[in-house]
């Protein structure tokens, strides 16, 4: 708990940083429009103009949290479109758009974890698949594979699968390496005292695994979900751009396009919450499990 | 590698030998006749014979068995180049079986290889990539004669042979996309990136206060998706490489800070109280001490930067680039539905990756030779 | 006994208190502690696990500030003698750093304290040849076995000119052959160095084996209960550990370690 202040001071510093870049970052356009229109500007009053243009080039935080409110809370409770009023979640909503990213994350990373999984396995017990496929997946944390995700898109657009799926595969395929490399450590964590043990106790393959490989392998398990699920959502993200059918990354993309940055800040921040939401999430499940385990500290 | 166990389950043997014969037997059935392809079935007869005879329990001669793993080898070269050609058959099914065969036989190779003895030295490094460069042929070989046998549309997949093609007729953009997206973006912001976290570690490192508020917010930063910042950087900076150079500036940046600010405690008090009573400054100690302590983290987070570096500045290329770079033809080519050149931009760019990231796998091991992860290979 | 009546004293601590607040409350890890070291002695500190025979070498070594009483080091206090560079301090573990050589590691204090590079050479070619160690100047930390480790601290301890040698357990972690031997070398390079030794160990046989001094301290709060001065000659073979004057050293420690440990 002795960070807790130490965290707090930080934040406000970058907040505080974020709020004296506005002005320098947005100032060039309100000394524009004022030449245009002949007048003179105060200091105070083109500090609290900066602050409160509707396309700034860097939008002030208490804008972003705004624009996160109405596009949330507002949208749906208020708005035409919204929940209240229709009963389906609005197309202009952050609540619709982060449910789709958050769905195909969700999918890809179950997919890619489980996969990843079983062919963690596969190389812990058998010789050639270590020697043959491991290099590959060590190999392919070192390439931007992301860059398969375009495509991945479109050619399944194109043989009519499109929708939820396209975008879960390129988040599982993202999650799945990770989770191959780190379980494969896991699963080889325990030491040769400790295999060597489960051989005096005449235990079988299985007992082997399930009583030792697997236990011990659960910190490493939680690390790589951890990385994975990260991933995944950057994979369902930009999964999202090339076929524009709703998602944080169509916000991303649309808020671009039009200049509009509050949209783009404000789907960013979206972003931001969900990643730390999952990424929390995983390390409550972790912290719960090795409690019970007894291998937290 | 660590130790290995478990290799008696699925043993270069029995079952694997069984299934060979089935799947030639199945070829058979579907492709015998006048029009049949003699070379591949010639081959894979070859290699099912010498590994019925080729049995794992029985120790030969080495002589023996270099000769039997040559026929094998030899056989299934055989098959596998005298088969591409003849693709598509008149039977799919035969065909699919072929290919099937030949996949079983290529997997018995692999199997077969990695039960060798290593070797030590040179030799036995060497030996340890012939597995994973066999089973990558592999893959490649079945990508190719899959594409073919069934006849698969350029648009949904265009084959190895192709995409080969394509890069050795397009050096010259593919060249052209390489500068722009790893040169100009992903380099030139690493360099800033990684530098300035390197340098923001010091700072951080000297204040107890700034340790414990930043690390926190860093690592939680690193986790979050950054890359998403890339449509503001394009706004700031505009669609060239600066923006590219920015987004990846902010994908490093943390994770580099967060790894260096470990490195640098990463030393035991022991360490530590010596260079006290030796009266060392602060400067002594960090070049003597820390530094050193902390190049396994540094060499860790150069490492992660170096594969982020490249994925952010090819994603941030789809929020707007010049009419250059890997991430701009990709999908652009996707657009148009031009795979091959899709294909060939991402093998460049694995290839750029690898070599990216290898340059400083190579580093760190000449650095932190000392390091015991570094010191049993 | 040779030495003159009234040495100078190199160590001297007058009502010594160290109290550390831990989370537990606060620890009195000394208390009321009056010592003098005299030139070319050797100083054994004996005592059960948190007696604060380490704390005290640490007090010595300015590594730990006392709570309240006075310490000098050759007439300074620590932290002066620390800048002036009058002591070597040996780890229970050796601390060699793994990226540098044998030599690199016997020069690092030698760098950091600004000698010229002949100098290094010249100084760390010597005291390797004290501590046997010619011949795997080149060779890595991690290449050596634990006890070759240690020696090699040691001659980086002795690299320079400090007359005050201070260790914390230096052959704890070692089986005991390679401590037998250990110890049997250090006490031939004190009489070739001359040096003030001062020694923590839990063993009893080392301390009187070595030791012209024996200080027997007691936990709870960590204070000195008994100071033996040992018969002993310089010159001490291994088999000394068999006569009779050893063997009554020996239990007159024990006893003292026992009624500390009585009262508590």
């Amino acid at each position: 708990m002795k960070s807790v202040l130490p965290v707090l001071t930080v934040t406000l510093a970058i907040l505080a940083l974020w709020y004296a870049a506005v002005v320098p970052m947005n100032a060039q356009w309100e000394r524009d429009q004022a030449a245009r229109a002949g007048t003179e500007l105060t200091t105070a009053e083109l500090v609290t103009r900066t602050m409160s243009q509707s396309r700034p080039r860097l939008p002030a935080p208490h804008q972003v949290a705004v624009e996160l409110w109405n596009s949330t809370w507002v949208e749906e409770r208020h708005g035409r479109r919204g929940l209240w009023n229709t009963g389906t979640l609005s197309n202009r909503s952050l609540v619709h758009h982060g449910w789709i990213t958050l769905l195909a994350t969700f999918l890809g990373f179950a997919i890619g974890t489980t996969l990843g999984f079983a062919l963690a396995v596969g190389i812990v017990y058998n010789r050639a698949m270590d020697a043959s496929v491991m290099p590959w997946a060590i190999a392919s944390q070192t390439i931007p594979i992301i860059a398969l995700a375009p495509m991945i898109i479109v050619v399944l657009n194109s043989v009519g699968i499109s929708g939820l799926l396209p975008k879960a595969i390129i988040a599982a395929y993202l999650s799945f390496f990770p989770v191959v490399v780190g379980m494969v450590k896991g699963l080889r964590a325990p030491d040769a005292m400790q295999l060597d043990q489960m051989k005096t106790w005449n235990a079988s393959g299985l007992q082997g695994f399930l009583k030792l490989r697997l236990p011990s392998s659960m910190p490493y398990f939680f690390a790589s979900m951890k990385i994975g699920i990260a991933a995944s959502l950057v994979g369902t993200i930009v999964g999202e751009l090339p076929v524009q059918q709703g998602g944080l990354g169509v916000r991303l993309l649309t808020g671009s396009y039009y200049g509009q940055t509050v949209q783009i800040w404000s789907a960013l921040f979206a972003a931001a919450i969900l990643a730390a939401a999952m990424v929390g999430a995983i390390g409550v499940i972790q912290r719960l499990t090795l409690k019970r385990m007894g291998l937290s500290s | 590698m660590s130790a290995r166990q478990g290799t008696g389950h699925f043993h270069p043997g029995f079952w694997q030998n069984l299934a060979m014969i089935a799947a030639l037997f199945w070829a058979l059935w579907h492709v015998f006749g006048s029009g049949a392809p003699q070379w591949p079935l010639l081959g894979l007869s070859l290699v099912v014979v010498l590994a019925t005879l080729h049995d794992p329990a029985r120790r030969r001669g080495l002589v023996v068995h270099a000769a039997l793993l040559a026929g094998i080898a030899l056989g299934l070269g055989v098959a596998a180049l005298s088969l591409l050609p003849l693709l598509p058959l008149e039977s799919r099914t035969g065909a699919l079986a072929l290919v099937v065969t030949t996949w079983l036989a290529a997997w018995m190779l692999v199997a077969m290889v990695s039960a060798l003895p290593r070797g030590a030295g040179l030799a036995g490094r060497i030996q340890g990539l012939l597995a994973p460069v066999l089973f990558g042929v592999t893959l490649i070989w079945i990508w190719e004669a899959v594409v073919r046998a069934f006849a698969v549309p350029r648009v949904i997949l265009p084959p190895p042979s192709a995409i080969g093609a394509r890069i050795a007729g397009s050096v010259d953009i593919l060249w052209v996309d390489l500068v722009q997206t790893v040169v100009k973006g992903a380099l030139s912001g690493f360099a800033i990136g990684c530098g300035a976290a390197i340098l923001f570690a010091l700072v951080v490192d000297r204040y107890l206060f700034l340790r414990r508020g930043l690390l926190p917010v860093g690592n939680f930063l690193a986790a979050l998706p950054i890359i998403g910042t890339a449509p503001i950087f394009v706004m700031w900076f505009g669609f060239d490489w600066p923006s590219k150079a920015a987004v990846v500036v902010a994908m490093v940046f943390f994770p580099m800070l967060v790894n260096t600010v470990q490195g640098l405690r990463a030393t035991e008090p022991m360490q530590r109280d010596l260079m006290h009573t030796w009266s060392a400054s602060w400067a002594q100690a960090l070049i003597h001490l820390r530094l050193p302590a902390a190049m396994p983290f540094i060499f860790n987070g150069l490492k992660i930067s170096a594969t982020l570096a490249l994925i952010g500045a090819i994603v941030a290329e789809f929020f707007g680039s010049p009419t250059r770079g890997m991430g701009f033809r990709i999908s652009t080519e996707v657009g148009r539905l031009q795979l091959d050149m899709v294909w060939a931009e991402i093998t460049v760019a694995a290839l750029a990756g690898s070599a990216f990231y290898g340059f400083w796998a190579l580093l760190e091991r000449r650095v932190t030779f000392w390091h015991p992860s570094q010191r049993g290979r | 006994m040779t030495a003159p009546s009234m040495p100078t004293p190199v160590i001297a601590a007058e009502n010594l208190n160290l109290i550390f607040d831990t989370a537990d409350g606060a620890v009195q890890a000394l208390k009321d502690v009056n010592l003098t070291i005299a030139k070319g002695d050797f100083v054994s500190f004996i005592g059960p696990s948190g007696c604060g025979k380490t704390t005290l070498l640490r007090v010595i070594a300015d590594l730990e500030q006392p709570t309240s009483g006075t310490i000098t080091v050759n007439g300074m206090t620590p932290d002066a003698a620390r800048r002036a560079r009058a002591y070597g301090y040996v780890f229970q573990a050796a601390g060699l750093y793994p990226w540098r050589t044998i030599e690199g590691n016997v020069k690092l204090p030698l760098e950091i304290m600004g000698y010229s590079a002949e100098e290094r050479r010249q100084r760390a070619a010597r005291v390797l040849d004290l501590v046997e160690l010619t011949g795997f100047e080149k060779k890595f930390p991690w290449q050596l076995s634990g006890g070759m480790q240690q020696r090699a601290s040691i001659a980086r301890a002795l690299a320079f000119d400090a007359d005050i040698l201070l260790m914390d357990e230096p052959f704890g972690a070692l089986d005991e052959i390679v401590r037998d031997r250990l110890n049997e070398e250090l006490l031939k390079l004190w009489d070739r160095t001359q040096k003030t030794i001062a020694f923590v160990t839990h063993s009893i046989p080392e301390a009187v084996y070595l030791s012209t001094r024996i200080v027997v301290m007691s936990p709870r709060p960590g204070r000195i209960t008994d100071i033996i001065d040992s018969p002993l000659p310089r010159h001490r073979p291994l088999d000394i550990r068999d006569s009779p004057e050893f063997i009554e050293i020996a239990h007159r420690v024990r006893e003292g370690l026992r009624a500390g440990h009585v009262e508590d």
